[in-house]
């Protein structure tokens, strides 16, 4: 598996997008400490576009990945070689590779800019693990659509839905539940909801780390509560490893039953 | 050397392979033939346990091919269309699939009898479709295995190489290897088989050498013998 992980990553480190990727994170983080001025501010900006981004471009890569090396893995597949291995490493050159872009591209310019004197040093650090969650969360996904249908439209405009559905249109429903059910108590429900979404639990799980939960009002309260202690920081990293363990489990299962 | 048993192969609605049974033996060289969407590819692909059978049992050097991919060590597969990842050099992929797969100094060898040196430093997106097929030539035989897969291995080559390719398949035949072809070049099967396995509707229809075709069909040449199975089974 190392070995198709290490080409797969090299292939990636080659090709002109994981640079592109690489250049639009320096530049967003320079961009973002320049208008800010200060760090603190620029980890809240910074986290609303990863939280909508980093998923976004991991499912565009993953799904792109697996369709253009369609024929590298066949070549593999006739080698000796275990199938669980070579599309694991796969999906592992992806992820890694996206997430390494991630990691420079807004690493730099925050340490250059004085990251390690600075007090959110531990606010930037867990918004750079959840953005690394989100990208293995959403790359797995995009590599179960891939590999659950042939068809390379089809493929890309699911990939886009699932993206669309837990980016934007979960949090409608969400919130069109809680308004019709405002009489009755919410508080659980609504754990329970943001749990069930990668993206909402990285949300929240910042938001509150980041000590503006009192914008949240009530519902922050109980939020904090929760999320704020280190039995709720457990909770939430490891319904993130969840999420990325069950989709990776379903790459293997499907992998061994497809026919090439 | 091959064995295969009452295999079942279904995609979606579509009965490719119906119960089919084969036994290949040690050395010599079979020519698997048969119509378009007679289940050629599909049967090779069973072998090398890309396509999973809906039934039935197949064994490769007396192993089980559904007992892991080890036994992939002694198959030498050359895929029907040459499609590589396009970003790699030539000289990177035969280096990778050494280190995937092993050792071998018999890549050298094989580069030089398909004049592939100028070409070792371009990247396979840029190189024609016969230059491609010299690649994946090289990459097959370069690990010396027992048995030797070949799906349509003329496409794309020039005359000359379609020579060198032939002496080629002579020489690994006589080191006593097992080679299976595909190929819709009767006369590129009739000059190098000696045995031929005759897929139809998922099934083996016949399988001998050739003479025993022509006298089976009552047809003085290959060609014929086989264009009177077809119009024979479709009129």
């Amino acid at each position: 598996m190392l070995k198709i992980l290490k080409y797969s990553f090299y292939d990636l480190m080659r090709s002109r997008w994981s640079y592109v990727y690489f250049a639009f994170y320096l530049l967003l983080g320079v961009v973002l400490l320049f208008l800010n001025n200060d760090l603190s501010k620029a980890v809240i900006t910074l986290m609303n576009v990863i939280i909508v981004l980093v998923p976004l471009i991991g499912t565009i890569f993953g799904v792109m990945y697996y369709y253009n090396s369609k024929e590298f893995t066949e070549l593999l597949l006739a080698q000796p070689l275990k199938r669980s291995s070579i599309f694991l490493g796969q999906y592992l050159g992806v992820a890694i590779s996206l997430s390494m872009s991630l990691i420079l591209g807004l690493g730099i310019p925050f340490i250059f800019y004085g990251l390690f004197k600075s007090s959110a040093i531990w606010d930037f650090s867990l918004l750079l693990i959840t953005g690394t969650f989100l990208t293995f969360i959403f790359t797995a996904l995009a590599f179960n659509i891939a590999l659950s249908n042939e068809n390379k439209i089809k493929g890309f405009g699911y990939a886009i839905l699932l993206w669309l559905f837990l980016a934007i249109i979960y949090d409608g429903i969400f919130l069109m539940t809680l308004i019709l059910f405002e009489d009755y108590p919410l508080d659980k429900l609504s754990l329970i909801g943001t749990m069930l979404n990668p993206i909402d639990l990285s949300r929240t799980l910042i938001l509150l780390k980041l000590d503006i939960s009192a914008l949240l009002g009530y519902t922050g309260a109980i939020f904090k509560q929760f999320f704020g202690t280190n039995f709720g920081l457990i909770i939430s990293i490891s319904m993130l490893s969840v999420w990325v363990i069950m989709p990776v489990l379903r790459i293997v299962f499907k992998a061994k039953r497809k026919d090439f | 050397m091959v064995s295969i048993q009452n295999l079942h192969k279904k995609f979606g609605k579509n009965q490719v392979l119906s119960g089919l049974d084969l036994e290949i033996g040690e050395g010599g060289i079979f020519a698997v033939l048969g119509p378009n969407g007679s289940g050629k590819t599909t049967l090779i692909k069973c072998l090398l346990g890309m396509v999973i059978p809906n039934k039935g049992n197949i064994n490769v050097l007396g192993e089980n091919v559904k007992n892991g991919s080890a036994y992939r060590h002694k198959i030498d597969y050359l895929p029907q269309i040459a499609n590589f990842p396009n970003n790699l050099k030539v000289k990177e992929l035969i280096k990778m699939i050494k280190d995937l797969r092993g050792n071998t100094t018999l890549d050298q060898e094989l580069i030089s009898l398909f004049k592939l040196e100028p070409f070792l430093d371009k990247k396979l997106g840029n190189l024609s479709g016969g230059t491609k097929q010299k690649v994946n030539l090289v990459l097959t035989f370069m690990f010396d295995s027992p048995l030797v897969i070949l799906d349509e291995p003329t496409s794309g080559l020039d005359p000359i190489s379609l020579l060198r390719l032939k002496k080629l398949i002579q020489a690994e035949k006589a080191k006593g290897k097992t080679i299976l072809i595909t190929s819709h070049i009767m006369s590129f099967v009739e000059e190098i088989s000696d045995e031929i396995v005759f897929l139809l509707e998922g099934q083996i229809y016949f399988k001998g050498t050739i003479s025993e075709l022509k006298s089976k069909t009552n047809q003085p040449d290959f060609e014929h013998a086989i264009a009177s199975i077809l119009t024979d089974n479709h009129a």
